[in-house]
């Protein structure tokens, strides 16, 4: 159970940024060529790749509830971040977040920064950033939800998994994609990286859940609870003084 | 140096993000977890009830600001 439910995180997590990512990459290639920003892409896996074996290692020797106390914590300060967000967006205190938008946007500027040659020097910079950005934060989700459970290799495998899923939904779409409910599946993915983050964060500080390992799904239940308890707030003292941003 | 300040922004944006003092109270609510749990007592439900707190608290901020600046426009819009 803990380890299907630690994959489908990895997995949805590893997805958003992978989608803002073949944004970004989408946009250089349609507008600048697909040569340098093929190079662009490779060269951030590689550095991404040479990062993860680096650091990766370093984690196995550490003890289990130092990792849990540490990983945890850090896990439930970026998982309240993400569903903070999702909660004032889905009450329309915040914009929703739009890749057809992003995806104009970035087209503008790539236009606007002049000719292209045959070495691309601003492709191969733009898509090495978004992927090597975008990559950083997917080995940070690797590292952490792995780290923490020791089974780094599982949570790669979800992230894997996105990758494969991503580049295929790319690939046949050509474009944004924009039809991933991308802001519902943030939520989502708030709600697992908190919930992940209280339970290991907990363990890692001595706690003993009632029920052990099954506890996870009540402490999602909680998560999901008070978020929704929020929105529904929220949604009603935007609806009482106009308030509405999107 | 500008690039390693840039590092360091980057990676306070991704974790912290707009919000500072959710950070600061994840930490105080992990610490006061740990003092507990070590003295023996329950503490299982000090991390769930405490981040619901904070993330009430953190979005009511944001709800407030909003209300605020309704109210400064339409004082604004009356005058």
């Amino acid at each position: 159970m803990h380890s299907v439910l630690l994959v489908v995180a990895a997995f949805l997590a590893s997805a958003v940024e992978m989608v803002e990512a073949l944004t970004i990459v989408l946009a250089v290639g349609v507008t600048r060529g697909w040569r340098s920003a093929g190079w662009g892409v490779a060269t951030a896996l590689a550095a991404l790749v040479a990062i993860a074996g680096i650091f990766g290692p370093a984690l196995a020797n550490l003890p289990i509830d130092v990792l849990r106390l540490v990983i945890g914590t850090i896990l439930l300060i970026f998982g309240l971040q993400w569903l903070r967000k999702a909660i004032l967006r889905s009450s329309g205190l915040k914009a929703q977040h739009d890749e057809d938008a992003i995806f104009r946007d970035e087209i503008k500027e790539l236009r606007a920064a002049g000719q292209r040659g045959v070495g691309d020097w601003y492709a191969f910079t733009v898509a090495f950033k978004g992927v090597f950005l975008e990559g950083l934060e997917v080995a940070f989700i690797i590292v952490t939800f792995g780290g923490a459970q020791k089974n780094v290799g599982l949570a790669a495998l979800g992230a894997a998994a996105a990758l494969v899923v991503v580049c295929i939904a790319g690939a046949i779409a050509h474009a944004p994609l924009s039809r991933v409910p991308e802001n519902t599946l943030k939520f989502g993915v708030g709600i697992m990286l908190s919930s992940f983050g209280i339970f290991w964060s907990a363990e890692g500080a001595g706690v003993s859940w009632p029920g052990a390992d099954a506890s996870l799904l009540g402490v999602i239940a909680f998560v999901i609870v008070v978020s929704f308890g929020l929105v529904a707030w929220l949604r009603r003292a935007v609806a009482d003084a106009g308030l509405a941003i999107a | 140096m500008k690039w390693l300040s840039q590092f360091a922004r980057f990676w306070y944006d991704f974790i912290v993000g707009d919000d500072w003092t959710i950070a600061v109270a994840v930490v105080v609510i992990v610490a006061i977890t740990d003092v507990v749990a070590n003295a023996g007592r329950v503490a299982w439900p000090i991390v769930p009830i405490g981040v619901a707190v904070v993330l009430s608290l953190s979005v009511r901020r944001v709800l407030r600001v909003h209300q605020q600046q309704a109210r400064e426009l339409g004082e604004g819009g009356t005058q």
